[in-house]
Formats: structure tokens, C-alpha cells, sequence
């Protein structure tokens, strides 16, 4: 028995034994002289779990008595997890070498997390939910103080430990309450406690808690006060991370819980996701208006990208699942690209995150500039930018579930949205003479921040199939 | 004499996990996590699950707890600020706690196991061996997956605290052992022969 | 080859508008003007090896959206073909002509650069034309409508700096707005009914549609008329018809190869294409095809009288144009399409050779347009002279009566005055031969004001009066043998014996069917057919009488054109008594006596005349009126609704209200949100928990219902 299941396990088995063998590695050798190379390495391992994960069949296999679940769902998001994280790990290289905070663990770190992360979606039990949420956390809580002589970064390390512990107290609070309600913590077996007839206000507050430790981990509002504070503090490839794999992997997991043990409560949870939903999507938008600072700017994007994905999970049905899954996928795509930019945003080498500074910009760099414009455009989600499906397929999601307000909110609050995006486009295009910025940054950066642009155009013929695989993960997991 | 031994422990683990908020001094806030620790032991015991007791005794009460201890005689946290800025936000978080709480009791109140969740729940206490070695069993069989990633969790804690504390400093004379093995006697001394009034 | 001819043109408006800073000015002009050659000489082999049989040409794959499947092909049938050699020609003539007549614009500046964006837009118009006359559905149909609409207004409008010709780009853009309301609602009719919008299916459904009753509006309509009547408005607005035509005499703002390119030889003749092309419905539609005759005749005849009174050389020909297009519906109307189509034809020639001639005089003149300052130019100009005397000689119809002998004109506007005679529209017939007096009147006139006399105006611009280059005169000239010899060479294919202008069209006879005609036709007249095949004396025919020895026959869409059973309008026409034939050259004379009394022996009488009849002068000299009319009907209370509209609706309410939301609301909430932001950690832990108890009210109230 053993054997099947580590055999289903095993890309994760790679993962952390590759980890902890570069560590030895590299603490018996060159210690941080060979982190470029542990980089590259862990990148190239992650896109190569990436296509071996993608490619394992489309068969449904649970392990460990029920624990581990590794289905097209899973599989989804882990190719989401691993691409983008070593997209961002690749991007990360060497910014951070210039700055000397390139630090040997930082590869692993990032490579445990995205462990944690492979466990969050593919958790079958509140305790393995547990286990890879801290997993994550707790590589992340590291990273984000990376940079560990600037205070900035190590308060907004220690903030997100402080106010991570608590969620996890929650989340834990959460559990047990489940546990003591439904006997058991396998989601297999919540369910069915949930089957017949109505749902016990202790599961429900159970429930609740639940939620709320997820919502902190999506940064959806009213706990998403951690966010701007980590992102601006953190170094920026760090908050690219941040904004890349986890959501997508605290999104796959809220899924897979909502689902999966709540699947027969959906009337009770939806209204609750969607009260969340409109609250980080109008947080998001307006509060990121008056931000200067892009790093900040990102952070609220992101809560009202989370909104907009939480949208298609209140909708509770098939769809609203495959909604999410594509909108995170092109979420990530977007956000993999604007970091790439920001990382090359800097002035007399040092690092600059002011937008202002982005004045004139096109002028100078009109091939660049366009790009951006395009991630722009498309986290507005204007069409016909590859952003504007991701809002149309949730806001389908939202309105073929009955939840017309919802939709319309969203709408209204994708236009106020739209004006700190556009702010950027009017800044690079016909922003004041200033203070030039100057381009630097390394040909991968450029690289990165090019295809994705282009996949914002291009993907606009058939999304690179990602429909359809979603389309089939949102299947197995909604049945 | 169970009953009343539960209902002992139950209440001192209360009183405890109580005074531990409410104790102005901090060290009385651990003393009080101590008795709460403690208090919780012989519930397990109770419970009949002695090994379990005995780690909480040994982990929590024997290492953690005096850990605690360590850091607040260490910090010097200005505890009575930090309570003044609490005492701020206390009638609005009384409040919202008061109101969690209502709703606990409406939850709790309407406690009514569900019948499927009754078939789901194990058995606590294994009939057939003794319970360390189905401590054992649960967490190296059932559970191992678990116990796999908590040793991974603890390996990030660790990687974490070297990554953010040590420094490695130029200027420390470090043993380097193979060095100090590999060392060719004729090499390690030099005899110079110094004369008087010149020097070198 | 015909995905050549069309897309020829477009790939030349975009080499020359956007690629003339890198190939240079000159180039790009004669990439754009060489390619239409191509295309014209494309045109002319297809029109000469085509079959008769239509052909579809699928390019790309164009709406699929729901029932609404359609693709992008050419329907090449002879309607198309005529088309296209049309098109073509002129445009590819035009493109020639303009190298002349833009060399130095006074408009612009030394050094501006105006001449690539002016063959672009010429050959963007070419495209978009072809694009109309291609389609093979009414929506690619639309789209051609639509391009050539936006290509006429910016050519209109060429001159931006001149407010005179902004306004007239808009006036034609926003007039042709109106008829395209029509045109769109017509197709919208269409795909309604018949759940299609590719003519194949529309024409086999034609008959269907005249059983079916639909309510639009406040009433009931047979479908075909309605069809039809909401077709036509389109077509009134594309081609000036009255009520719509006001946007016609403006655009003469334009630089004048545009005005002879789309505004007398193509884009205006659109609108006939269209009832032509849609004639399977149209032979269904007694009611609309009546409307479209009496609304034909009375343009004709309004716009010739308004003629007779202009001074400004291109406003007169621009009536005359108006005119002729009235005359083409009449032929339409009473459902003589191929008479229409063979106007359409001869008319491209002669009106675009007017046209020319007249910027050929305009360019002479130094770019003075009105015709009391011209006078005695004969010897100053004399090929110009020449081209323009064929043209008038065309256009007046000068031939030998009761043969098939003479000048384009003569042949088919013959055609179509015998036509509307034999359709049974006397207020057509006797309208359309009031016009034809009043056309050789204006027209005679116009020779007479410009070339004989004594020289009037500004003495200076005389002196220097000079003949035009080459580029413009070749033009002149090969318009010319179209307006000399079109008529003579394809009378019998337009508008011969029934059976080769059947063959032409490609339309089945009666006799090979089973069906019965109305009036008894049998398989017997195969035979007689055949004796009369290659018969092309139309003298003849005449003496044939009342004689049917072949009739047109098929299904709808069978062939480019289709005539009802019932339609037997050629073979009247062919039958008419002598004094009807006669009828339109005694017009003309009528009026050129009129014009050489008036302008010849007495200068003076026309003043006199114009005081003696101040108010019908007047009249006539205002165009009845209609701009004044609509200003006051229509443009005053649309400014004014705008006006409230926009300070009231849209200021007041919609700005104050985004306004309001958007600098007032919002900034609050970023505020508010900004310090929520505090930065300490017990400020975010309390917000969470806030955050949890309200969740959990939320739920326990929710959940305890």
C-alpha cells in the first residue's frame, strides 16, 4: 500500500528531497556563491515536475487513507504552483545577486513552499490542509524578510508571522470545531455528515473559521490587512512570489475545501465567499487608487483579483470552479509579467517603485512601454486582453448561479479599478518630464515581461487550452 | 472520583488558560500557562493516554513554557504601555467578544451530534495495545504522511532561523580542523635568530 | 482573378497611405494608380470571358454567430461584371486624371504633403465600392455600403481647412445616415423572414415572401414591400433620390475626380445596383416598385429644373446627375432592371467624362467654378472643348431616331423613356421626356455659358487660361469612345431581343421550363428561339408588335437578374409606337433650340426671364427650397435635443453624477481605506477578528432561517 501511495506523491518526494539535498549541497560547498546555479536548477526542476504533472493521465488517485488526492484539479493548480514559482525564481536571480541578498536557501525556501503548496491542493484532510498550509507559510514568513538588514523587510516578515500564526489559529479553531461536530477531519467524511438535511450551526461556525484562515491567505478583505505592508517590505521578487503561487495554491485549496468537504452546505458558504468576494474586489479597487508606491499598487491588485477569483467560487457550481481556475492561471500569467517590469524599474541601481517615475517612459522605451500597456489593459481587463475573459468567465459564473448583484458589482468595481491601471498607461505615455528611470535589468526580466504580454494578445484565440483543462479539473472536483 | 478528578483539572486548565490573559505581571502569565499545561496532562491522563501526558509535561511545561520564561525576563517589553494602548480598544473588543461568544452558546446550545458524524468517530482508546505503540502506529503508519511534512515544517523553522540570524563575520577566528590536521610541523614554526640591538 | 480585382485597390490605398514615407510621394501614387490598372484590365477579361453562369467565390470565412452564418465570397454574376468594368475604368482613369489636377493644389502649402492621402482615399473608395458590387450577402454588402460612405466623406471633406467642405462631408455623411437607417433595417427584415442573409437563400424565398404578412411599426405589410420599400430608402440616400438628394450639390466641395468618381459614376449608382440586385424581391413588391418610379420620374424632373438655373459649373452637372439617377429608378421601377443597368453604364462615361472636362476647365480657370466668369474658352482649351461636346452630345441623347445609331446617352435613355411607357407609368413617361428637354437645355447651356461668347470675369484668369497636361486629356479621351460607341456596341445585350439580353444576364428562358407562363408561352417557341437567337436587328423587333417569341423565366436568383412571368415590359418597350421613340429626341432638340436661342442669339434674355419670373427663378435657384425646409424640420430641433441632450442629460446629470462618484466618493473611500492602513499589527489583527464576528453574525443569522 505504502508503495502506491508514495508513487502518487512522488513529484512532491522529487521536490523536497531535490531541496534538502541542495542544502547539504551547498552548505558543504560553496554556500551562497552556488545560489545562481540552485536557482536555475530548482527553476528548471519545477518546470520539468511542471510538464511531468501536466502529462501523468487524467486519473483520480487518493493516498494515505484518503489525505492525499491527486486529481485533475490537483494537477491543475500544481502546474500553475510550479510554473509560475519558477518563473518568478528564474526572474528573481539576478536582481537579487546585484543586491547581494541572494542567498542559497532562498531557491529551497521557495522550493518547500511550493512542497507546502502541492499539498494545500491536493489535501484530502483537514490535517494535510494543515500541514501544507504551513508548509508554505512558513517558508514564506522567511523569504519575506530576506533582506534581513533593512527594517522594512524584516517588519513585514515579522508582521506576516504574527498575523499568519493568527489565521492559522483560526483556521485551526476552525478545524477542530468541524472536527467535533463531524467526528472526523477526512473532507470524504464531512461531507457526508452534510448529505442529508441541513448543516449544524457549530459545523457552520466551524466553517466560518475556516474561511476566514483561507481568506487570509488569498488576501481577501477584511483580512487582507497584511498584504500591502509585506508586499512593499518584502524585496520585490519575494512579493512577485507572494502575488504568483500561493494565491494560486490558497485558491486551489479553498476550492478543494469548499468543495470537497462543504460540497452538500453550497447555499450556506456561497453567500459568504461572496460577501468576501465583493468586499476585496471594492477594497482593492479603491483603496489602491491612492498609491504611488507600485509594490503597494500590486498588493491591492491582487486583493481585487482575489475578489474577482472568489467571485467564481461563490457561484458554487462547475462552472464557477473552471471560472476561478482560468482566471487565477491568467492571474498569475499577468502578474509574472508586471513583476518582470517592476524589477527592472531602477534608478542609479537602487530599486525604484514610484510610479511616477514611469513618466516619459514610453518614449524612451516604446517596445517595452507597450508591453506593459498590455498588462495593463489586461488587469483592467480590457478587451480584448486575455484579463477581460478571466472577469467575463467569472462574471458568467456569478450570474448563471443566480448571483446577478454579485456580477454587477464586480463590474462597477472593475471600472474603479481601471483607473490605477490606466493611471500607469497615462504616466508611461504622457506623464510630466522628469526623473528618468533607466531600464535595466536582465534579458530573462525582458523575456519574461514580453511573452507575457504577448500571451495577453495571443492567448486571446484559444488560451492555450487552458480552458479545457480547467473546463476538466472544475469536473472532477464539482461532481 | 474520576468525575471529580475531570471536573478538577477541567477547571484549573480554565482558570489557568484565564489568569494567563489577564495576569499583569508577564511571569505570572507563564506560571499560569504552566498550571494550564499541566492541567491538561492529567486530563490526559485521565483519558488514559499517559504518553501523551507525559510529553506535554516534558515539551510544553519542561521546555517551552520555561523558554517563555526566558524571553520575557529578557525583553524588556514595556508591558504596562502595550495594555494602556490596549485598554483603548477594550469596550469595542468586549463587545465583539461578548457577541462571539452569544453566538457560541446559540451554536453550542443547539448541540446535536449528527447521526452519520457518531459512526465516524474513532475509537479513542486502541482495545488491543498498549497506547504509546499506537501512538506509534497512528503516527508512522496511518498518519506518516503527516509526520513526513511536520518534519519538513521543522526543517523550514530551522533553515528560517540560521537564514535570518547567522552572519558569518570576516574578522572571528574560526577552528578550521583540517587545517589544523593537514599541518606540516616544519611549516608551523619559523626560527629566526634575532641579534642583539638590530632587531629584524 | 476576381479576388484580384478586389483586393487589388485596398492593398494600393494602403501601400500608398501608409507606405508613401518610405517608397516616397510619387511612388505610392503610382503603386496605387498602377494597381487599379490591373485591376481595370482584370475587369475587362472577366466581363468578356464571363458565362453568364453566376459563380461564388468563397474568401474567408466572415460571421458565424448563432443562425447567422455567412462567408466572405464574390457572387460574379453579369450585374457584377458590368459593375466592376465601371468601377474600374473610371477609378483607374480618375487615378490617372488626378496626377493633372492635384500637381499643385492651392489649398495646401508648399511642402505639405496631400497627394499619397488623396490617392489612398481613392483607392480605399475603389475597394470599398467593389466590395459592394461583390457581395454575395447583405451584410458584406453593408459593409461596402458603409465603406464607400466613408470614404466619400473623407474625399468630400479633402479639403479640411475650408469649413465649407467640412460641412458637406458631414451633411452627405449624416443624410446618408437616414437611408442607411432603411438599408439596415431591410436587412434586419430580411434575416427576420428568411433567417438568412446570403442573396442565394433571400431570392429563393422571394415568392414566399409576397404571401407573408409582418406588422412593422403601426400596421401590417406584405413582406415584400416592406422588404423592398425599406431597401429602397437605402438606395435613396446612397443615390440623392428626392427627399434625400441634398447632400448631392454639397459635395461638390470635393476635389472634382472625386466628384466624377463617386459622385456621378460610381457610388451614387449604388443605390440602383441595389434594387437591380435585389430584383427577385422587387418583382414581388407591385407596390414599393410603384413608389420607387413615381419617386424617380419626380427627382428626374425636380432635379433638372433646379439645373437649369445654376451657375456653378459642377452644381450643374451634380443636378444632371441627380437627374439621371431618377431617370435609372423609373427604368427599375417599372421593372426594366437591365434598361436601369444600361444607363447606369453609358452614364458612367459620359457624366465622369463631364466631370473631368470640368476639372479640366476648373484647372484652366485657376480653380474658378462659376460659369458667368467663363465664356469664349473654345480656342483657349479646345480638347477639353472637344471631350466636353461628346459628353453633352451623350448626354442629350443625339442619334438618329427609330436606330440604333448614336451617342451612349441617346441609346439608353431611350431605352428607359420607352420603358417607363411601356411599364404604364404615364406620369413616368411624360415626366422623364420634360426632364430630357430640360437636360439638353441645362446641358447645351453649360457648352454655351463656358465655351462660346465673349470671355466674362476676371480678365487676368483668361489670359492665362491654358489647355490641360497630357495625364488629364487621356483620360478625357478614352471616356470619350465609351461615350461615343457604349450604347451602340452592347444596345442588344442591354436591352435587345429578349433572348440575348437573357443570355446576357444569364437568365433561363420560359420555354425550357415546365411551368406555365401566364400568357401561354410553350415548349413550341424553342425552335423560334433559335431562328431569332442570333438576330440582332431591333428595327425589327419593333415590327413585331405585340408578339412574344421568347420570354424570361427561372426561379428567383437564377440568373444576374429576374423578371416576374408577368413582366413584359422589354417587349412593350420594343413595341411602342413610333411618337413614343421619337418623343425624347424632339425633347432634345426642343431644348438645345431653346439653349442656342438663349445663350446664342440673345444673351440677354435670360436675366430678363430670371426678373420677369423673380419667384419661380428663385424657386428654381434655391432648389425648392429643401435645404431651408429641412433646416428648419429636421436640423433646428435635433440641434436642440442635442443641445439638452448634452448640457442638461450629459453635463448636468450623467457628468455631475460620475463626477461626483468618481472625484467625491471614490477619494473618500481610498481615504478611508488608506487609514484603516495603520501599519500596526493590532490594528490587523483587530480588523480580522471584526472581520470573523461579523461572518459569523452573518452565518448565524442566515443560517438559523
Amino acid at each position: 500500500m505504502i508503495q502506491a501511495d508514495l508513487n502518487v506523491i512522488l513529484p512532491e518526494i522529487v521536490l523536497a528531497a531535490f531541496a534538502m539535498l541542495a542544502l547539504v549541497g551547498a552548505v558543504y560547498t560553496g554556500k551562497d556563491k552556488t545560489a545562481p546555479a540552485i536557482v536555475w536548477a530548482t527553476g528548471i526542476l519545477m518546470l520539468g515536475l511542471a510538464v511531468w504533472i501536466g502529462t501523468r493521465g487524467t486519473a483520480t488517485t487518493v493516498a494515505f487513507n484518503g489525505m492525499f488526492i491527486d486529481d485533475s484539479f490537483a494537477r491543475f493548480a500544481k502546474v500553475a504552483i510550479l510554473l509560475s514559482a519558477a518563473s518568478v525564481l528564474v526572474m528573481s536571480q539576478e536582481y537579487m545577486q546585484r543586491r547581494g541578498i541572494l542567498r542559497f536557501e532562498y531557491p529551497l525556501l521557495v522550493a518547500l513552499a511550493a512542497v507546502g503548496m502541492m499539498m494545500m491542493v491536493s489535501a484530502g484532510d483537514l490535517m494535510s490542509l494543515y500541514m501544507g498550509l504551513e508548509l508554505q507559510s512558513l517558508a514564506l514568513y522567511v523569504v519575506a524578510s530576506l533582506r534581513r538588514d533593512s527594517l522594512k523587510s524584516t517588519e513585514a516578515g515579522l508582521k506576516y508571522f504574527v498575523l499568519g500564526a493568527l489565521s492559522s489559529g483560526l483556521l485551526l479553531y476552525g478545524a477542530s470545531l468541524v472536527y467535533g461536530y463531524s467526528g472526523t477531519t477526512l473532507f470524504s467524511g464531512i461531507i457526508q455528515t452534510a448529505v442529508h438535511g441541513e448543516v449544524s450551526l457549530g459545523l457552520l461556525f466551524g466553517l466560518i473559521f475556516l474561511i476566514s484562515g483561507l481568506a487570509f491567505k488569498v488576501s481577501a478583505v477584511p483580512f487582507h490587512m497584511w498584504t500591502p505592508d509585506v508586499y512593499e517590505g518584502s524585496p520585490t521578487p519575494v512579493t512577485a512570489f507572494f502575488a504568483t503561487a500561493p494565491k494560486v495554491a490558497a485558491m486551489g485549496l479553498f476550492a478543494r475545501l469548499m468543495h470537497d468537504a462543504f460540497g452538500a452546505a453550497v447555499s450556506d458558504w456561497s453567500q459568504v465567499i461572496a460577501l468576501i468576494a465583493v468586499a476585496s474586489m471594492f477594497l482593492g479597487a479603491v483603496a489602491a487608487i491612492g498609491q504611488t508606491d507600485i509594490k503597494r499598487l500590486m498588493a491591492y491588485s491582487s486583493i481585487a483579483h482575489m475578489g474577482f477569483a472568489l467571485m467564481g467560487l461563490a457561484a458554487g457550481t462547475e462552472l464557477g470552479v473552471q471560472a476561478m481556475l482560468i482566471y487565477m492561471a491568467i492571474y498569475a500569467t499577468m502578474n509574472v509579467g508586471t513583476f518582470a517590469f517592476i524589477l527592472t524599474m531602477e534608478r542609479d541601481g537602487a530599486p525604484v517603485t514610484d510610479i511616477r517615475a514611469l513618466n516619459q517612459y514610453a518614449r524612451r522605451q516604446p517596445g517595452r512601454a507597450l508591453a506593459m500597456l498590455i498588462l495593463m489593459f489586461s488587469l483592467a481587463g480590457v478587451p480584448p486582453m486575455l484579463g477581460f475573459f478571466g472577469k467575463f468567465y467569472v462574471l458568467r459564473a456569478a450570474y448563471e448561479a443566480g448571483l446577478g448583484w454579485l456580477a454587477v458589482a464586480g463590474v462597477v468595481a472593475s471600472v474603479i479599478g481601471a483607473f490605477y491601471y490606466l493611471r500607469i498607461v497615462y504616466y508611461m505615455y504622457f506623464g510630466e518630464e522628469g526623473h528618468e528611470i533607466e531600464a535595466n535589468g536582465s534579458p530573462v526580466l525582458w523575456g519574461f515581461l514580453m511573452a507575457s504580454a504577448a500571451v495577453m494578445l495571443l492567448g486571446v484565440i484559444n488560451m492555450f487550452g487552458v480552458e479545457g483543462a480547467a473546463a476538466a479539473a472544475a469536473a472532477t472536483l464539482v461532481n | 472520583m474520576t468525575v471529580f478528578s475531570f471536573y478538577l483539572f477541567a477547571l484549573s486548565a480554565i482558570a489557568g488558560g484565564f489568569f494567563t490573559v489577564v495576569s499583569r505581571q508577564p511571569v505570572h502569565s507563564v506560571l499560569w500557562l504552566i498550571l494550564a499545561f499541566l492541567s491538561s496532562a492529567g486530563l490526559f491522563v485521565l483519558l488514559g493516554a499517559e504518553f501523551v501526558a507525559m510529553l506535554l509535561v516534558i515539551v510544553y511545561v519542561g521546555a517551552v513554557a520555561v523558554l517563555f520564561l526566558f524571553v520575557v525576563m529578557m525583553l524588556d517589553v514595556d508591558f504596562a504601555e502595550l495594555k494602556a494602548e490596549m485598554a483603548r480598544y477594550m469596550p469595542l473588543a468586549l463587545l465583539i467578544g461578548l457577541v462571539i461568544l452569544m453566538q457560541f452558546v446559540m451554536a453550542f446550545g443547539a448541540w446535536e451530534a449528527n447521526e452519520a458524524a457518531e459512526g465516524l468517530r474513532t475509537q479513542v482508546m486502541p482495545v488491543d495495545r498498549h497506547n504509546t505503540e499506537a501512538l506509534g502506529m497512528i503516527l508512522y503508519d496511518q498518519y506518516f504522511l503527516l509526520f513526513q511534512l511536520a518534519g519538513l515544517i521543522l526543517l523550514v523553522a530551522m533553515i528560517g532561523a540560521i537564514v535570518l540570524t547567522l552572519r558569518h563575520r570576516q574578522d572571528v577566528k574560526r577552528q578550521d580542523v583540517v587545517a589544523q590536521m593537514m599541518r606540516d610541523p616544519a611549516k608551523a614554526m619559523e626560527l629566526r635568530d634575532v641579534k642583539p640591538g638590530q632587531g629584524l | 482573378m476576381e479576388t484580384i480585382i478586389l483586393f487589388a485597390p485596398l492593398v494600393g490605398a494602403l501601400l500608398c497611405g501608409f507606405g508613401w514615407k518610405v517608397i516616397g510621394e510619387t511612388a505610392a501614387q503610382w503603386v496605387a494608380t498602377g494597381l487599379l490598372f490591373l485591376s481595370a484590365l482584370l475587369s475587362w477579361i472577366a466581363f468578356f470571358s464571363f458565362e453568364g453562369v453566376t459563380e461564388h467565390i468563397t474568401v474567408l470565412r466572415f460571421i458565424e454567430s448563432g443562425s447567422l452564418a455567412t462567408e466572405w465570397a464574390i457572387r460574379m454574376d453579369r450585374l457584377t461584371a458590368i459593375m466592376l468594368i465601371v468601377i474600374t475604368t473610371v477609378s483607374s482613369l480618375v487615378h490617372l486624371y488626378s496626377f493633372g489636377y492635384m500637381a499643385h493644389d492651392p489649398q495646401w502649402k508648399d511642402g505639405e504633403s496631400y497627394k499619397p492621402r488623396f490617392f489612398a482615399y481613392l483607392s480605399f473608395f475603389t475597394f470599398a465600392m467593389l466590395a459592394l458590387v461583390t457581395s454575395d450577402n447583405l451584410v458584406q454588402m453593408f459593409f461596402g455600403w458603409e465603406g464607400v460612405g466613408v470614404a466619400s466623406y473623407l474625399l468630400i471633406g479633402f479639403y479640411y481647412r475650408k469649413p465649407s467642405a467640412n460641412a458637406a462631408a458631414i451633411k452627405a455623411f449624416v443624410v446618408n445616415r437616414v437611408g442607411d437607417f432603411g438599408f439596415a433595417l431591410g436587412i434586419f427584415c430580411l434575416f427576420f423572414l428568411t433567417d438568412s442573409i446570403d442573396f442565394n437563400t433571400i431570392f429563393s424565398e422571394a415568392s414566399t415572401l409576397a404571401e407573408t404578412q409582418v406588422s412593422f411599426l403601426w400596421a401590417e405589410w406584405n413582406a415584400a414591400n416592406l422588404v423592398a420599400f425599406l431597401l429602397f430608402i437605402g438606395a435613396m440616400g446612397k443615390s440623392a433620390q428626392l427627399l434625400l438628394h441634398t447632400w448631392l450639390p454639397d459635395a461638390m466641395e470635393g476635389p472634382t475626380p472625386v466628384s466624377a468618381l463617386i459622385h456621378a459614376a460610381t457610388m451614387v449608382t449604388a443605390g440602383v445596383f441595389l434594387v437591380c440586385r435585389m430584383s427577385p424581391i422587387m418583382e414581388f413588391a407591385p407596390e414599393a416598385t410603384a413608389f420607387i418610379t413615381v419617386l424617380g420620374a419626380t427627382t428626374a424632373f425636380f432635379a433638372a429644373t433646379v439645373g437649369l438655373v445654376q451657375t456653378d459649373i459642377k452644381r450643374v452637372i451634380a443636378y444632371s446627375t441627380c437627374s439621371q439617377l431618377g431617370y435609372m429608378f423609373v427604368a427599375a421601377g417599372v421593372g426594366m432592371y437591365s434598361a436601369a443597368m444600361f444607363h447606369l453604364f453609358t452614364h458612367a462615361f459620359f457624366k465622369a467624362m463631364l466631370f473631368l472636362g470640368a476639372g479640366s476647365v476648373i484647372h484652366a480657370m485657376h480653380h474658378e467654378q462659376d460659369m458667368m466668369n467663363y465664356g469664349g474658352l473654345r480656342k483657349k482649351i479646345p480638347y477639353t472643348f472637344w471631350a466636353m461636346m461628346i459628353g453633352t452630345l451623350a448626354i442629350t441623347g443625339v442619334g438618329i431616331p427609330l436606330t440604333h445609331i448614336g451617342f451612349a446617352g441617346f441609346l439608353s435613355k431611350d431605352a428607359i423613356i420607352e420603358s417607363a411607357w411601356a411599364g404604364g407609368s404615364s406620369y413616368g413617361f411624360w415626366l422623364l421626356v420634360i426632364a430630357a428637354a430640360m437636360t439638353s437645355f441645362y446641358s447645351w447651356r453649360l457648352i454655351f455659358l463656358t465655351f462660346y461668347g465673349t470671355p466674362r470675369g476676371d480678365k487676368h484668369t483668361h489670359e492665362h487660361a491654358h489647355e490641360s497636361p497630357m495625364v488629364m486629356l487621356i483620360p478625357l479621351g478614352v471616356l470619350s469612345l465609351g461615350a461615343i460607341f457604349a450604347g451602340m456596341i452592347w444596345y442588344n445585350a442591354f436591352f435587345g431581343h429578349t433572348d440575348r439580353v437573357a443570355q446576357f444576364y444569364g437568365i433561363p428562358l420560359a420555354g425550357a421550363e415546365t411551368e406555365q407562363v401566364a400568357h401561354g408561352e410553350t415548349a413550341a417557341a424553342d425552335g423560334e428561339q433559335a431562328e431569332h437567337g442570333g438576330d440582332a436587328g431591333h428595327g425589327e423587333d419593333a415590327t413585331h408588335g405585340g408578339e412574344h417569341h421568347a420570354a424570361f423565366g427561372g426561379n428567383p436568383g437564377d440568373g444576374a437578374l429576374y423578371f416576374a412571368p408577368d413582366n413584359h415590359v422589354l417587349d412593350d418597350a420594343h413595341a411602342a409606337p413610333v411618337w413614343v421613340k421619337v418623343s425624347p429626341f424632339i425633347a432634345m432638340l426642343l431644348g438645345l433650340g431653346l439653349a442656342v436661342w438663349f445663350y446664342l442669339v440673345n444673351p440677354s434674355l435670360p436675366r430678363r426671364l430670371a426678373e420677369q419670373q423673380q419667384p419661380l427663378y428663385l424657386f428654381l435657384k434655391n432648389k425648392w427650397y429643401f435645404d431651408e425646409l429641412y433646416n428648419v424640420v429636421f436640423v433646428r430641433p435635433a440641434l436642440g435635443i442635442g443641445r439638452l441632450f448634452w448640457k442638461r442629460g450629459d453635463g448636468s446629470i450623467i457628468d455631475g453624477f460620475l463626477n461626483g462618484v468618481a472625484m467625491g466618493i471614490v477619494p473618500f473611500f481610498t481615504r478611508l481605506a488608506g487609514r484603516a492602513q495603520s501599519g500596526y499589527i493590532f490594528t490587523y489583527a483587530f480588523w480580522m477578528v471584526l472581520g470573523i464576528a461579523a461572518l459569523v453574525t452573518w452565518m448565524s443569522i442566515g443560517g438559523s432561517n
